[in-house]
């Protein structure tokens, strides 16, 4: 598997000639003396989507938060191996995992918006990092919810509770708060599981426009989802229980779909087990 | 034929159970009715506007209770100003900070045997440390104080709940934005548990207003309106006992008891109140 990989990594997964948003090498992920994740060597390409994919547990989640750290908050957890953003560890010393974080803003399964107004959910980040004028925070917001496809929902009950919208109208909610402080790369957990189909459809859609401008990660359960919404897949599997889980491929979105090179690849897109 | 009386003996046992839980629990109520409906009967006829807000006068303390009110309004509303900022953040540090282990547990373990002091052992060592030691005599400020030891377990644990209540995936979402720990605990976890912390704080605030061994050592007895933090006064669970123990006036006694359960009833329902509300908005 690896010598595959290391050939389709040197083999440049696209026509761009830009270098990879992140490149991961041989990352190891340890919840502490469980080993979830092994050897996983992968390339995320700039201003496309990526979807990871796999069965419940197979660490795809663990994996994506490797890449903002959000595992940190975690106790006991511990990483090798390196993960690199624009060439720069997000590992090494010196690194703020804070600062890392605004650099690379993260979408859950569940929407969670404050307990606050649409207004101060959207504000909340810019304001933490320093923007205090009442017109500035106006504009920020409005051009976040714009990008998020909610501002015609909502824009004349801001001051109103966010958990106060539907589920899908929160989720939305959630990712104009990640725009409004411009992260560069966003990473979505699972972010349409606890939503409806309409809603559903609405975050795709914001999917495909928002990738010009930044990178997206997606987990997912939904293979027909990473079909729709994804440039490149990346499938990752646990084999056995409490053996760690590897990154079995990783290709195109189309071809992993069509002409898998891997069989177990293959067992699970047709279905066979997961 | 056994498996039949097995069956009537588990509808016995079942009915006899049920009618002891039902005498139980109807035990409580009756209890709480019978207390209320007492002090009611025995105090209603004293609460006149005259009662509420005017100066006892005279040997037997005829007239109103006013200077009562305002020292048990006042001392409680100080004591909760000094005990929420160290209530609060100690319960933040127990929380969110402290590397959960023995020192953390030995800390809860002196909160809880803090609320399990009695209060006329509060109110002695409040009167050596406060009154005596340091130097504040009966006063206001020194019933303060002591008070807000009575009220610093029962604020300091429901404020620990009510952080650890609320969601961790709302302080991920902080966390995503780049967000520090400290931004995230002022600015999200704070206030998204203000409404339980208010409700321990509004709890704590009954306790010790209907508080008598505390205040007695620390405040005093003396009738007065304390305007400075250093005066003294009487408050009103201290003037019931007065009354009602030397008999001088047991009608303003149980005038008194009234408006108090009144009050702490009122502290009381305000609490479940914003609990409910806070539900709903939620939820």
């Amino acid at each position: 598997m690896s010598e595959k990989l290391a050939e389709h990594l040197a083999g440049a997964p696209s026509g761009s000639s830009q270098p990879d948003k992140f490149a991961v090498r041989k990352l190891e992920f340890y919840y502490g003396d469980f080993h979830a994740l092994t050897d996983i060597t992968v390339g995320i390409q700039r201003h496309a989507v990526t979807a990871f994919i796999g069965p419940s547990g197979c660490g795809k989640s663990t994996f994506l938060r490797t890449l903002n750290r959000m595992n940190d908050l975690i106790p006991g957890t511990r990483v090798e191996g390196s993960v690199m953003l624009d060439r720069q560890d997000v590992y090494a010393a010196g690194i703020d995992p804070v600062d890392l974080r605004r650099r690379v803003g993260m979408i859950f399964q569940q929407p969670n918006p404050f307990p606050m107004s649409i207004y101060e959910n959207v504000a909340y980040g810019p304001k933490l990092h320093g923007v205090k004028k009442k017109a500035d925070l106006d504009e920020v917001v409005e051009k976040s919810l714009q990008r998020a496809n909610l501002w015609k929902e909502v824009k004349d009950i801001l001051g109103r509770g966010g958990l106060t919208l539907s589920g899908g109208q929160q989720q939305r909610l959630c990712i104009a708060r990640v725009l409004a402080v411009e992260p560069e790369v966003l990473l979505m957990d699972e972010p349409c599981s606890a939503i409806d189909p309409t809603s559903v459809q609405k975050v795709e859609d914001l999917m495909a426009e928002l990738k010009d401008r930044i990178t997206i990660v997606i987990v997912t359960h939904n293979m027909q989802q990473a079909a729709r919404v994804s440039d490149y897949t990346a499938f990752f599997l646990q084999e056995k229980v409490n053996e760690a889980a590897e990154l079995i491929e990783f290709d195109r979105t189309a071809t992993l779909f069509t002409s898998p090179k891997d069989r177990r690849t293959e067992d699970y897109i047709t279905g066979r087990f997961g | 034929m056994s498996g039949r009386r097995g069956v009537i003996d588990k509808r016995v046992t079942n009915a006899a159970a049920l009618a002891v839980i039902w005498v139980c629990a109807l035990t409580t109520v009756a209890f709480l009715g019978s207390l209320l409906l007492y002090v009611v009967i025995n105090g209603i006829r004293e609460l006149t506007p005259a009662f509420i807000f005017t100066w006892p006068h005279g040997v037997n303390m005829e007239g109103g209770i006013w200077p009562t009110i305002q020292s048990t309004i006042y001392v409680t509303v100080l004591a909760m100003v000094i005990v929420t900022p160290v209530a609060v953040l100690a319960a933040v540090y127990l929380a969110e900070y402290a590397v959960q282990g023995r020192l953390v547990r030995t800390i809860r373990f002196a909160a809880d045997s803090l609320a399990a002091v009695p209060s006329i052992v509060m109110g002695l060592f409040g009167m050596a440390l406060f009154v005596e030691g340091m130097g504040l005599q009966f006063s206001t400020l020194a019933g303060a104080l002591a008070l807000s030891f009575l009220m610093l377990p029962i604020v300091m644990r429901t404020t620990e709940e009510a952080i650890r209540a609320v969601p961790k995936y709302i302080r991920w979402g902080s966390y995503g934005l780049g967000a520090s720990k400290w931004q995230t605990v002022s600015r999200i976890v704070l206030p998204a548990a203000s409404p339980r912390i208010l409700t321990g704080l509004l709890l704590a605030m009954g306790r010790a207003a209907g508080e008598t061994a505390v205040v007695i050592y620390t405040m005093g007895t003396m009738i007065a309106a304390p305007v400075s933090p250093l005066d003294p006064g009487r408050t009103m669970p201290v003037h019931v006992m007065l009354m009602a123990m030397e008999g001088i006036n047991l009608k303003a006694a149980y005038g008194t008891a009234l408006l108090l359960v009144i009050m702490v009833l009122a502290f009381n329902l305000t609490a479940r109140y914003i609990v409910r509300r806070n539900r709903r908005m939620q939820g």
